[in-house]
């Protein structure tokens, strides 16, 4: 089909797909350029490139507008949450996917029932619930929550994967006399490993990126994380654009890295689960 | 140890913080919501009073169907807008040569920003006086273009339309992209063997095939747009500015529940998120199940 197209169309598909390559790439060059220029340059010339460039503004927006402080709460509260969400939904998993006993099956109905529910429907009932459990205002509140919220997937994509483990495996161990508990954590865990990490980093993303709930729930600037606490930025530092450039950057490069560094632990993560 | 020890200590940690945090909550929402409210204090039973309170009484009546409209609005522009440009990219980007990868990467990589930071990120380039955007349209003489296009109540719907189908375009090729390397060859050569013009082998072969994506593509985008918050938030304040004219369910939820819901703010904000909730879940079944029979007549 290629090579049977006529040499201006041709020309025209490489057009089209590079210019847009630079309208996909470009404002978040132009994000990253400006972070590493003073104001003053910005506000004359928008589209300049960065000849002298400083980490001024990273500064300021690290220290003064305490982005250090809401990157510390974000990764107290993602990692937290993202861990215990895991743990939890690790070992509830187990007994749903190789265990035979009564209610087994409404049980895995009411854990996949979450995944279908949004969390936002419940939001005022929860921030009335955190109040009469005092955390309002609380990152243990939030980490709470947030940990709930990843359990119906957990479950959903832990209980596949010991289901495909072979029934032979616990059989020999427990004629060896090995413990329930053992037979978890020394054989099946380790065996599912790959799709943990997977469903970690399904889970983190989403979670690093939540607004509403800490928009309704936080209430002081020592307990943001980084998304409220980059509104409450863009509120104070509407002049100082240099800084609000550089805040948004601090807000994106952790994903950024973490794709870059997990993009083979995603894919191992998945095969892994397609060849068994 | 008992058995039913081993099961406790298993499946009681996910349970309860399930329970307490996911299903309590949710069950509660619906319970809130035939309540008459006065400030925390449930005053009986209300039944859909509630309900009917949000379609009736002023202001709520106007800007709960100006936001449904506008979420209306937004996923249809962004279906047309995306799923159009993302089947077009990752037809042509079926066959292309080098550089495949780097452009499937570029277009996917506003995906992985945070929907805030996507929004602050344009209010400031399309900033009237110090946005890049207008200065570029200047530099190239089109200055009647340079215009204040998040400020006019005509062009900020449209345009936060557009930057959510720049942050999201990349999701529509990469699953497009996916199906088309999933066509088997031999139909594409068949309906050139039986005298179809490209054209025909698209609209006749190809676009059928793709019915399974297009379907997954719709009401996940479906789903995302009646949820949209951060975004809009970002651009357009909680009352999505300038007068109303960008906002959305998702910023009058959140209005009626924590910033303007007077002493009936539970009841009411309830109300409204269980129809919400109704009106995308029970929309999101009808098109799967749809897209599902579709595809079983293709088989």
């Amino acid at each position: 089909m290629t090579s049977a197209r006529r040499a201006p169309g041709r020309v025209a598909v490489h057009l089209l797909l590079w210019g847009y390559a630079v309208v996909a790439l470009l404002p978040l060059v132009v994000m990253l350029f400006n972070s590493l220029r003073p104001t003053s340059e910005i506000f004359t010339a928008p589209l300049g490139l960065p000849t002298s460039p400083t980490l001024d503004s990273y500064l300021r927006v690290w220290t003064d507008a305490s982005f250090s402080t809401y990157f510390l709460n974000s990764l107290i509260v993602t990692c937290g949450a993202v861990l215990l969400g895991t743990v939890v939904s690790a070992l509830a998993a187990y007994p749903l996917a190789r265990y035979d006993f009564f209610g087994n099956r409404v049980l895995g109905a009411y854990f996949l029932a979450g995944l279908m529910l949004p969390i936002r429907l419940g939001l005022v009932p929860i921030f009335y619930l955190m109040d009469s459990m005092g955390l309002i205002d609380s990152l243990l509140g939030l980490t709470l929550l947030y940990a709930a919220s990843g359990v119906p997937f957990c479950i959903f994509v832990l209980s596949a994967f010991y289901r495909s483990l072979p029934g032979e495996l616990d059989e020999a161990a427990r004629l060896d006399g090995a413990g329930e508990f053992r037979i978890f954590g020394q054989i099946m865990l380790p065996l599912v490993r790959p799709a943990l990490a997977s469903v970690m980093l399904f889970q983190f993303v989403p979670l690093w990126h939540e607004f509403l709930y800490p928009l309704v729930l936080l209430r002081s600037d020592e307990k943001f994380t980084i998304p409220r606490g980059l509104s409450q930025f863009f509120g104070e530092y509407t002049t100082d654009w240099s800084a609000l450039f550089a805040g948004l950057v601090l807000a994106t490069a952790p994903l950024f890295v973490l794709f870059v560094l997990a993009t083979k632990q995603i894919i191992a993560g998945l095969t892994a689960g397609m060849s068994k | 140890m008992p058995r039913w020890r081993v099961l406790a200590v298993f499946l009681l940690p996910a349970l309860l913080l399930y329970s307490v945090f996911m299903i309590y909550p949710l069950v509660s929402a619906l319970d809130y919501s035939f309540f008459k409210w006065r400030g925390i204090r449930q005053m009986g039973f209300a039944g859909l009073d509630n309900y009917r309170d949000l379609l009736s009484i002023y202001p709520y009546d106007q800007q709960l169907w100006r936001a449904f409209a506008h979420n209306a609005l937004f996923f249809v522009g962004t279906m047309v807008i995306q799923n159009t440009v993302g089947l077009l990219f990752a037809l042509l980007l079926f066959q292309y040569g080098r550089g495949r990868r780097f452009l499937q990467a570029a277009f996917t990589t506003p995906y992985l920003v945070d929907p805030l930071v996507v929004g602050y990120l344009w209010s400031l380039l399309l900033n009237p006086t110090f946005g890049p955007v207008n200065a570029l349209l200047e530099a190239v003489g089109l200055d009647s273009w340079a215009l204040p296009w998040l400020g006019d109540t005509r062009t900020a719907l449209p345009i936060v339309i557009l930057v959510n189908a720049w942050q999201w375009v990349g999701f529509p090729m990469l699953l497009f992209s996916a199906a088309l390397a999933g066509i088997p060859a031999e139909y594409h050569e068949a309906a050139r063997v039986d005298g179809a013009s490209a054209w025909q082998a698209f609209r006749r072969v190809t676009l059928p095939l793709l019915t399974p994506a297009i379907g997954v593509v719709s009401v996940l985008t479906f789903i995302g747009n009646f949820n949209a918050f951060g975004l809009v938030y970002a651009m357009a304040g909680s009352t999505g500015s300038p007068a109303g004219s960008t906002d959305v369910l998702g910023l009058l939820f959140y209005r009626v529940a924590f910033v303007e819901g007077g002493v009936e703010a539970i009841g009411r904000s309830s109300a409204l998120a269980v129809l919400m909730f109704v009106f995308i879940f029970g929309v999101s079944l009808l098109a799967t199940s749809y897209f599902r029979r579709r595809e079983r007549r293709l088989v």
